[in-house]
Parts: structure tokens; sequence; C-alpha cells
């Protein structure tokens, strides 16, 4: 069976602006998939392609195996839940999700029920005679869905769905969205910024900058095996080591990037077990996080950054560490070195780095 | 220790901050008063006028209340004049909405921000010319040896005008005297009051509203008559209401162009101008208010304003 999605060398041009660049992806039946990305990154413009609601300017993009490049969105086996859920407020709750239905001209009776169906999908079932305006903030969330997952498309596409939501209530729904996903198994494309929510859902990821995909991976792949600087920047907190210090710390120039919660800081009195690497810093500042903290430390005059577990010290202790002299060491198997050079001239810099 | 005296400014504002009451009536005072003083009172005067009845031998007004003012209203030929002066309010809010509407939904929808300024300017520029002028402007141009005639006769086309003019009803000798002419200058005087309320509404209309409708399957007409059309009434109401309401109650255009058969403003007008029967006019009057009324429970309960 093909691929549900297939991006071959796409590029959409906005008069001057390059949106997206020459993107090759490959999507799977019954994918999690999500593109995370900074604002402007492409994504946003990749998954509207997807929807038909703009035409790539060179490329191909394939559904299901079928060219889909001219086909208008109504001609598309594919849904969208939008980012401000774009529910129609002229109509109550189930006339928004039973609207696809309704166009496609099913049966009253067969709509009814797969309305009611959808609703219950979504724990809504009580709320189909409301008005969109009546709704919380996460019941229209679910409406939204219901009204995308009931016309049983081969796709489903979800721009930032999440974003307006209140932490708790996000969390919660990141969750249910999972859940969601492998009870109907239909392939889920979800857009995001957030790096939190694409590696608590996904199946595959595709980090996107400047139009182009920096790296395509499992959650754990991306995190762990960072491809370049800004995907270790952007896909959580990273140290990147660049090739100077890595010659110093490793005896071997090639750059890499070490997660802050990889390093131990201690004493440096403390001496390394084997296998690690370690250097010697200043805490330049000490935050107490409740679950960790966070320390950044000066080596040599660049800035490490370090989480750690409060599990042995308090508070005050934390504060304390300011302006010490510490030990840090990892392992050397959290080195991850970086499959491509540092690209300074495109996109934010990774948080921290270290060498010159 | 001594305070010292608060500048005035200061004293008048705290005063303000700790009396709600007073803010709320230095708000409201004034157009409280014109409202419902000035304006309100001037209908209650034209309402009490109309139970009033002239004395047809002395040409007085007998001051004592009674309905036979409001007996003579309902004659058949009054009402022809109100029957005809609906019927047109309603043809020409009908054409508005027609022409209007796709220029709005260009404007809010496809045009630039310059092509949109442009366009507003365009919509309101004619508002800033005289109406008189406008108006007799167009006797002229509709006129038997006028423009529009003229163009007829460049595109061989006189024999399908006067084959319009010669439908009973709406026609007559010239556009500028038929029923058909008046209702031309009627759609163009009041199309910007039309054109501008339909923008603003289909200004709020999301976008992403047109494209779930497309995505979830709608073709676009299909998304035309569901979202937008549904979406643009309550500007189409509020359009509406300037187009229907500013014909029921002109009484120039009747005037100028077309036969001389009488709308309700100048029956209105001749009514207490030459026939002096002030009362009949007063209870003409009453008329248009009494159709916007049930226009807008109408359009109420059709739901126009729903989507408010």
């Amino acid at each position: 069976m093909a691929s549900a999605v297939l991006f071959d060398n796409v590029s959409k041009h906005f008069a001057e602006v390059v949106a997206v660049d020459g993107v090759d992806l490959t999507i799977e039946d019954g994918e999690f998939f999500s593109m995370l990305g900074p604002s402007g990154s492409g994504k946003t413009t990749c998954l509207r392609m997807i929807a038909g609601f703009e035409r790539p300017t060179s490329g191909r993009l394939l559904l299901r195996g079928t060219d889909v490049s001219g086909l208008p969105p109504y001609d598309r086996d594919v849904n969208t839940v939008f980012q401000d859920y774009a529910l129609f407020p002229h109509m109550t709750v189930a006339e928004n999700v039973g609207y696809g239905l309704m166009v496609r001209k099913v049966g009253q009776a067969e709509r009814r029920n797969r309305v009611d169906e959808a609703l219950a999908l979504v724990h809504l079932e009580t709320l189909g005679n409301r008005r969109p305006a009546q709704l919380s903030g996460g019941q229209r969330q679910r409406v939204a869905l219901a009204r995308a997952l009931v016309n049983r498309p081969s796709v489903l596409l979800l721009d930032e769905p999440l974003g307006a939501l209140d932490l708790k209530l996000r969390q919660e729904m990141q969750i249910e969205l999972k859940a969601l996903q492998r009870e109907v198994g239909i392939t889920f494309i979800y857009v995001t910024h957030d790096q939190e929510e694409a590696l608590t859902m996904s199946d595959r990821l595709a980090v996107f900058n400047h139009g182009r995909v920096e790296q395509i991976g499992t959650p754990a792949d991306v995190y762990e095996s960072p491809r370049n600087a800004f995907v270790a920047g952007f896909v959580g907190v990273s140290n990147v080591v660049e090739s100077a210090m890595a010659a110093r710390l490793r005896g071997a120039p090639e750059p890499f990037t070490v997660r802050p919660e990889k390093i131990t800081l201690s004493d440096r009195t403390v001496e390394p077990p084997d296998g690690t690497v370690s250097v010697e810093g200043t805490v330049i500042e000490a935050t107490y996080l409740g679950m960790y903290s966070r320390y950044r430390v000066d080596v040599d005059g660049a800035v490490l950054l370090v989480a750690s577990q409060n599990l042995d010290v308090d508070h005050s202790e934390v504060g304390a560490i300011r302006g010490k002299r510490v030990r840090l060491f990892w392992s050397e198997r959290s080195c991850r070195p970086l499959a491509e050079a540092a690209d300074d001239e495109k996109g934010p810099r990774p948080l921290t780095r270290l060498g010159s | 220790m001594t305070t010292p005296e608060k500048p005035t400014i200061q004293r008048i504002a705290t005063a303000l901050y700790r009396r709600p009451r007073l803010r709320l009536a230095l708000l409201l005072g004034v157009p409280l008063l014109w409202m419902v003083g000035v304006y309100g009172g001037s209908i209650a005067s034209l309402l009490v006028q109309s139970f009033f009845k002239l004395d047809s031998f002395s040409g007085t007004v007998d001051r004592s209340l009674t309905l036979d003012t409001w007996r003579d209203l309902f004659t058949g030929a009054n009402m022809s004049v109100a029957a005809r002066t609906i019927g047109m309010a309603a043809s020409v809010t009908i054409a508005s909405v027609v022409i209007a509407f796709p220029l709005a939904y260009y404007m809010a929808r496809y045009a630039s921000r310059r092509t949109k300024a442009v366009l507003v300017m365009a919509v309101l520029v004619p508002l800033w010319s005289s109406y008189l002028v406008r108006v007799y402007s167009w006797k002229l141009i509709l006129s038997a040896d006028g423009i529009v005639s003229w163009f007829f006769g460049r595109l061989g086309l006189s024999g399908l005008l006067d084959a319009i003019l010669g439908l009973p009803g709406i026609g007559g000798p010239s556009l500028s005297v038929s029923f058909l002419g008046q209702f031309l200058v009627f759609v163009y005087i009041w199309l910007p009051y039309m054109v501008l309320p339909i923008q603003a509404a289909l200004e709020r209309v999301p976008r992403s509203f047109l494209e779930a409708s497309a995505d979830l399957g709608a073709r676009p007409a299909t998304t035309f008559r569901k979202v937008a059309w549904p979406l643009a009434i309550p500007g189409v109401a509020a359009g509406s209401i300037f187009t229907f309401s500013l014909t029921l109650g002109d009484y120039i255009i009747p005037t100028v162009i077309g036969d001389s058969s009488p709308f309700i403003g100048l029956a209105i007008y001749s009514y207490q101008g030459v026939a002096g029967n002030l009362p009949l006019a007063a209870a003409f009057a009453f008329v248009p208010i009494a159709v916007m009324g049930l226009y807008l429970v109408g359009a109420k309960r059709l739901g126009a304003f729903e989507a408010l």
C-alpha cells in the first residue's frame, strides 16, 4: 500500500518569500506524525498544502499514491482541525459535526448516528444542541476533532490545535489525542512549535527550519541523536560542544552535543568515574525549580547548562552553590556527535555553545 | 499638619470616581435628552396629531380625539400609494443586495489593502456631492435624448429599450418618466448604504471558516450558501434597513423622476402642505414606521441577527 502522504521535492513560494524549500517527506499509513519547528519554518504551509489550501509552486504531493497537487480541498480525502477551530457560529454542535456528511449528501438517519458516534468519541454526547459560543475552549477543541473525524478521512491534519488551551488541559488533551489516534487508526499529522507536545505524542516527527526538514525520526532518535545544532537546540535544550573544546575534552575535534540532564555536577574534589568526560567550572547561576534545579556553569568562558534532580539537596543548598568551583562529568555515550556542522547563518542558535 | 488644597480638576475627578451614577448621568445626559426629548417627543406629538381631524368645511384642525383620520388613511387610494412605495422599497433593497454583495465580498476577501481603500472611497465619494444634483443628473441621463437612449441606439438596441418601456406598470414614454427609471435612481442613490455593512460583516468572517467548509467537502456554491451568506446576513439586514427605510421615506426622487404617481413621502408632503391636512399627514407618517417595525420583527424571526 502506498504511503499516506508523500512530499516529493515540494517547494512553495509566496511572492519573494520561500516558505517551503524542496521538502521530501514520507508519512506512513496510521502514523502519528508531527511537524515541529519555529514559526515561519514552513510546517504550517506543508500542512495547508496537504489540505489543499495552498498549491505547491514545484514538486509533487501524493496522497495514497495519487498526485493531488491540482485537487481542491473538497476533493481530497483529508480533514483539518484548525488552530482557531473554525466552528461555524450559526450552527449547533451537532450541525457542525454533521456538516461534512450533510454536504456529501449522507442520509439523515445515518448522519445522526455518525454524529452521535463522533460526539461520543470526544465525550460530548450531551452537548449536541449547544452553539459553539456556549462551549469552553476545551469543548470547542473536541467539537473540531469530532467534525473532522466523523468523515473518516484517510489523514487528519491538526494545526497547533492545543495552542489556545491552558497548560493542564493541554497535557490532558495530548494524552487523549494519542489514545484517540490509536483507537481510530487514522494517520494524524500534527503541526506544533511545542517540542514537548511532539515528543509526547508522535510516532515520528520532522523538525522544520527555514522551509527545510532538518531531521526526521522517532522522538527518541531526534532527542538523543540530533543531527545538527539547530535540532539539538530546538528539540529540548542542549549543550553544543564545538570542535576546539571537543578536541581538548575527548581528544577528537568532532563537535558533539550533551543534554543538560546527562551531566553530573559534583564537588571538584570528587574523582570522575572511568568512561566519563570531565571538566571543571564555576557556577554562575543556580535556579531551584522544585523537581530539579538548573545550573549555568562557566567553563573557560563558555557556558554549560546542567539540569540536576533535587535528590539530596534542598532549596537553600541549591542557592549556596552559586559561585562555587565544581566538577562536571558525563558518560562518554552521552556525547552525541553532530552529523552536520553548525550552520550559523540559519535560524536561532541552540541555547548554549561551548568552545570557540 | 494641614493638607494642601487639591487642584479643582483633581477634586472633580475624585468626586466623579466616587459617584458612578453621576458619571453615567454626565455620559448619557445629552444623548438621552436628544433621543428621548427631541426625537421621541416629536414622534409622540405626531401620534397625537393623527388622532385629530381636519374640518373639511373650515379647513382648520379639530382638536378633539377621533379615529376618523385613521379611517381616511385606510382608503383605497392611500393604500395603493403605500403598496407602491413598499413594493419599490422592497425591489430596491433586493437589487441593492444583488449588486452590493459581490462587490463587498471582493473587498472583504480578495482586495489588497490599497485596492480596498480605493474601493471604499469609490463607494463613498458620491455621497459627498449633493443628493439633489445627483438625482437631477440622472433625469438627464435617463431622458429620451439622454446618454442611455443614445447608447442603446448605438448598439442598435433601441427596439429593446422601447420594448422594455412598453411594459405595463414599469414602463413609460422614456426612462426618466418611468417606474423603472425611479427604481434605477433609487438603487444608485442608496447602494453605498448596502455595500459598507455587508463588507463589514464579511470582514468579520475568518478565512478559516470558508477553508473549513471546503475542507469538509463543500464546493464553493455550498460554502457560499451554508457559511458565507448566513454569516453576512446581519450586514445584509443592516444594509436593508437603510435602503428600505430611506426608500420608504424619500419624496425627492418620485418628484423628479417618474410619472409623478405619489409615494408615501410625496403623499405626506402634499397632505401637510397643499391640503393642510396635518392629521392625515401624521397618520400617514406612521405607515413607514409600522412597516419598518414589522420588517425588523420579521428579520429577527428569521434569525437575521443571530450571528451578531
